[in-house]
Parts: C-alpha cells; sequence; structure tokens
C-alpha cells in the first residue's frame, strides 16, 4: 500500500505503543528471561550457574525423545489438517454466498469451543466402547474394538479436528483471492483438474498453507490437555513433562530446560516453515 | 484423450469431494456427540444415549454437588471480563500506533505484538508461576488477569490492525482541512469505522481468555480454579457427564455470541479474509 502518507506519520507513533509495549516488558519478556535463567540455575531460587540441568536433559535418550516425539507430533497434525483442509477450501471457494456462511460456522463453532471441550469429544468417539469403534464394527471392518486412546494414532485424529480450523482460515482467505480466470484458463488449455489443482491453485495458495502450518505446528506441540488426556500416561510430550516437572516433581530448574527446549522446537519449526514459503516462492 | 481426462476428472471430483465431506464431519461431528451425549439418563458417558434426560443438566446448575464448578465458573468469567477490557485498551492504542507505520522498526514492533499467538503458552505460563513466586506473590485472580491479557491482547490487536489498513487516509485529510482537531477526527471519524474489528477482536479475546489453559494452569490454586482447569480435574478422575451438560452449555452460549456477533460485526467475513 503505497499511499500518501498525510504529515510524515510513517513512523510508530510511540506514546500510543508505549503502554503495551510496557504491559509486554514487564509480563512477557520479563518471565520468558527468568525462564531461561532459570534452566541454567542450580536450584529454584536462582542459587548459583551450572549448565548440569541442560546436559542432563540432552544426555538423557529418555528426554531426547520426548523432544523428538513432540515434533512429530506437530508434524504429523500439519500433514492430517492439511490433507482435509485443501479439499475444504476448494469446497468453499466454490459455494455460493448461503453455502459458505453455512461453512464458516461449521469451522469457527469447533475453534471458540474450549478445547478442553473438543478433546472431551473425542473421548466419546475414540474410545473402547466409542462410536469410531461402533462404526468400525458395524461396517465389518474389524470384530474386536481397537484401541484408539492412548495411541499416537487417536491423537493425531483428535488433533486434525482440533486445530483444523487454524490451518482452514488463513487457505481459504488466500484461496478466495486467487482469480478464477486462471483456472478456466488453465482448463482450456486443456490441463485436467489435477494439473490445474498442482499448477495453479497449489501455488498460489502456498502463502495461506504456510501461515496455517506455522499456527497449527506451534497450536498442536503444546498442546497440553489433547496430550494429556488422550495420549494417557503413555504418550509424554514435552508439556506434560514441563508440567510434571514443575508441578509434580517441583524442580523447577529442569522444567525451564524443558519449556526453553519447547520454546526453541516451536521457532525452529515456525521458521522452517516461513524459509519453506521464501524457497516455493523463489523457485 | 478427452475421455481419459473426464474420467480424471470425475476422479478429481470423488476424491476432493470425499475429503472435503470427510473433514467436515470430523469438525462438526464431535460437536453433535457431545450436545447429545449430554442428555443422557445413564449414569456413565456412552453415545447413543440410551435413554433422554435432563438430570446431568439439573445436576451441574445444582449450587450444592456443583458449587465448586460455579466458583471456577465465576472466576473464569470475571478474569475475562477484565482482561479483555484492559487488553481492548492497550490493543487499541497499539493499533493506533502502528497502523500508519511502515519502518522496520514498526515490523518488528507487530511481530513482538503478536508473538504470544506463535509461543508455546505452556512455557510462558511456567515462566509467569517463576517470575511471580519470585516477586513474592501469592497465587491470585490479578495475576491471572495479567498473565491473560499478554495472551489476548494479539487478537484485539489483529483485527484493529487490519480494519485501520483499510481507513482511506484521504477521509483524516478532508477532516485536518476542514479544521477538525486530531482527536475530534479519532471521535468521528476513525472510531465508528474501525469499531466493528475492536469488538470483533474483543469477542475472540474473550472467548480466548474463558478457554485459556496454558496460563491457568499454573498460576490457580483451589481458591482461584479457573473453568477450564476444573473440566480438565473432572475429566481426568471419572469420566463425569457433568463436563458434558456443561460442554451443551457452552456450545450454546459461544454459537449464540457468535451469531450475534455476525450480525453486528461481520465476523465471519473478517475472519475467513
Amino acid at each position: 500500500m503505497a499511499s500518501v502518507v498525510p504529515h510524515g506519520i510513517g513512523a510508530v507513533q510511540w506514546r500510543l505503543a508505549t503502554p503495551l509495549a510496557l504491559t509486554y516488558l514487564v509480563f512477557f519478556a520479563a518471565p520468558l528471561i527468568i525462564l531461561v535463567v532459570m534452566s541454567f540455575s542450580v536450584d529454584e531460587n536462582l542459587g548459583g550457574f551450572t549448565f548440569g540441568n541442560w546436559s542432563r536433559f540432552w544426555s538423557d535418550p529418555f528426554y531426547r525423545g520426548v523432544v523428538w516425539d513432540t515434533l512429530r507430533l506437530g508434524l504429523l497434525a500439519v500433514v492430517a489438517t492439511t490433507m482435509l483442509a485443501f479439499p475444504m477450501a476448494l469446497l468453499f471457494v466454490i459455494s455460493g454466498p448461503r453455502a459458505r456462511q453455512i461453512l464458516l460456522f461449521i469451522i469457527l463453532l469447533p475453534l471458540l469451543t474450549s478445547v478442553v471441550i473438543r478433546t472431551f469429544a473425542w473421548i466419546a468417539i475414540l474410545a473402547r466402547e466409542g462410536v469410531l469403534n461402533q462404526t468400525l464394527i458395524a461396517l465389518g471392518l474389524t470384530t474386536t474394538p481397537l484401541n484408539f486412546l492412548q495411541t499416537e494414532l487417536g491423537l493425531i485424529i483428535a488433533l486434525t479436528q482440533i486445530e483444523m480450523p487454524l490451518m482452514l482460515l488463513p487457505l481459504i482467505a488466500v484461496m478466495q483471492q486467487i482469480d478464477p480466470a486462471l483456472s478456466d484458463a488453465s482448463r482450456a488449455l486443456g490441463g485436467s483438474k489435477w494439473r490445474t489443482f498442482r499448477k495453479v491453485i497449489l501455488p498460489l495458495s502456498l502463502p495461506g498453507w504456510i501461515a496455517g502450518a506455522t499456527l497449527v505446528f506451534a497450536s498442536s506441540t503444546t498442546a497440553f490437555i489433547s496430550q494429556q488426556v488422550i495420549g494417557g500416561a503413555r504418550l509424554v510430550y514435552l508439556p506434560s513433562l514441563i508440567w510434571q516437572q514443575a508441578m509434580v516433581v517441583y524442580n523447577w530448574p529442569f522444567a525451564a530446560v524443558a519449556s526453553v527446549t519447547l520454546l526453541v522446537v516451536v521457532l525452529a519449526g515456525v521458521s522452517m516453515f516461513a524459509v519453506l514459503g521464501r524457497f516455493a516462492r523463489t523457485s | 484423450m478427452a475421455h481419459r481426462s473426464t474420467a480424471s476428472d470425475r476422479f478429481y471430483a470423488f476424491v476432493m469431494g470425499g475429503l472435503a465431506g470427510l473433514g467436515l464431519l470430523i469438525l462438526i461431528g464431535p460437536v453433535i456427540i457431545v450436545v447429545l451425549s449430554s442428555f443422557t439418563s445413564a449414569s456413565v458417558l456412552k453415545f447413543p444415549p440410551p435413554g433422554l434426560s435432563l438430570r446431568w443438566y439439573e445436576a451441574l446448575f445444582d449450587p450444592v454437588r456443583s458449587g465448586h464448578i460455579h466458583v471456577a465458573l465465576s472466576n473464569s468469567l470475571w478474569v475475562a471480563l477484565i482482561a479483555t477490557s484492559l487488553a481492548l485498551i492497550l490493543a487499541t492504542l497499539a493499533a493506533l500506533a502502528l497502523a500508519r507505520a511502515n519502518r522496520p522498526s514498526a515490523r518488528a514492533l507487530e511481530a513482538g505484538f503478536l508473538s504470544p499467538l506463535i509461543l508455546p503458552g505452556l512455557a510462558y505460563g511456567l515462566a509467569t508461576l517463576m517470575y511471580f513466586s519470585m516477586a513474592g506473590f501469592r497465587p491470585s485472580l490479578n495475576l491471572l488477569i495479567a498473565g491473560h491479557i499478554v495472551v489476548i491482547a494479539p487478537y484485539v490487536f489483529r483485527t484493529t490492525l487490519a480494519s485501520l489498513t483499510q481507513l482511506d487516509p484521504a477521509l483524516h485529510e478532508s477532516s485536518a482541512s476542514l479544521g477538525a482537531g486530531r482527536f475530534y477526527a479519532f471521535r468521528r471519524i476513525t472510531l465508528p469505522i474501525i469499531a466493528p474489528g475492536i469488538a470483533a477482536g474483543a469477542f475472540l479475546a474473550f472467548v480466548a481468555s474463558m478457554d485459556n489453559v496454558p496460563v491457568s494452569l499454573f498460576l490457580t490454586n483451589a481458591r482461584t480454579n479457573m473453568l477450564p482447569i476444573r473440566m480438565w480435574g473432572m475429566m481426568e478422575s471419572q469420566l463425569d457427564v457433568r463436563v458434558a451438560a456443561m460442554s451443551g452449555a457452552l456450545i450454546v452460549v459461544v454459537l449464540a455470541g457468535m451469531i450475534l456477533m455476525d450480525r453486528l460485526t461481520g465476523l465471519t467475513r473478517r475472519l475467513s479474509t
């Protein structure tokens, strides 16, 4: 937007930004600094400096496994939401205004109902006598009920719904702006629908996918309640490790190490998606 | 050639339509299942319910049996109300500060203000616990409000900034050339145009505060219990069907809020463009 800016207000009006900036300094930046300091501390009173917490965390294959599982969970959630979000976004774009309104309510309702409720619903579906097993048995796909709770598969199915709106909304926003004439031209030139999707729709909606993937990854790696309730005690991810170390074992320095690790994992994932976006745009 | 391409096109429609249908089912199915199971007459959670009754809603609204849930609900409502009001003022001012700015410092500040949306909430929640306890504060609703402001301010900031960028600068120039002061121009021109954006952001912020787990998890104790944490506790110990009744009630309230906000502020359009 290169509009003519009147009276030289191209700069930040600091007086208006100061209240929120100060709030963030005192209640956001300062706690995070304490968190990082705590991870190098001997005890929870910041008694002395040590690398011990970090080396204990990273030398233990169990904790390294937890980091890897958390990363993997985030990536699998991105893959699962992507597979369903693209067709749903296509459906949205070809729908009329009335249908679009209904679709938006279907997308937004789960987003606005508490994560605890969404997780609760999935217990009723994934349990041994749950809806999914009843359906599979009725269809004759299995004779004995399958275990979905406390499995990675069950958790990913639940996260697909829980995180889907975060992927769909940016994707829909970008896809709506694609000129339909481009798809028409591709079809008129003899391109199949698959080819049109791959060559026109996919590349043009990439910025929306990047935004959605970032949000889904960040949200599913830190989805404590879903991981705890559906994953149960058998699956341990960084958030449950943090909670357990901080509130059950009361080892704050170690919990801080796990928290900073989670921060780094999420930031690494987010920057990876950003780089992916830049790479895809230039190639 | 033409024949082969239509077969592939039909397959495309079949695959995409099937996946879209599955996606819709996964999105809305759980919501419907929770609402229906909340009317069960059984003493355990089961779908489909063997019979219908309002017993779990009665149990939920009973002040004797569910007093602790009511306390958690009123705590959550209070924190969400105060945190949203403060976040609304702070974030609207910040959005005004950045609306016309295009320097790198402005981009950095914008990213900073939005960063709580991306940073893992659980790490921040633990950080606030450490920070407040080192500062010598005991858990209280005020600490929860402070933590919630940080987490929900980005919602107001984002929607307000978006509506400000659509504001025509010519409106300001003409009001200035007609002798209007800056505050007068803000009150009579800017504010009415961006008000729906602010309201939509405030609605999302309120909902985010009501739903917040990561910060509340670390800053609550028995006295300052918050609704999502309370509900989690009820799910962990035994599958208390009152959670389903609570979910049913909350879903109805959220749906009503969504319809109202959509009428007033074009909420759905705002979130999809």
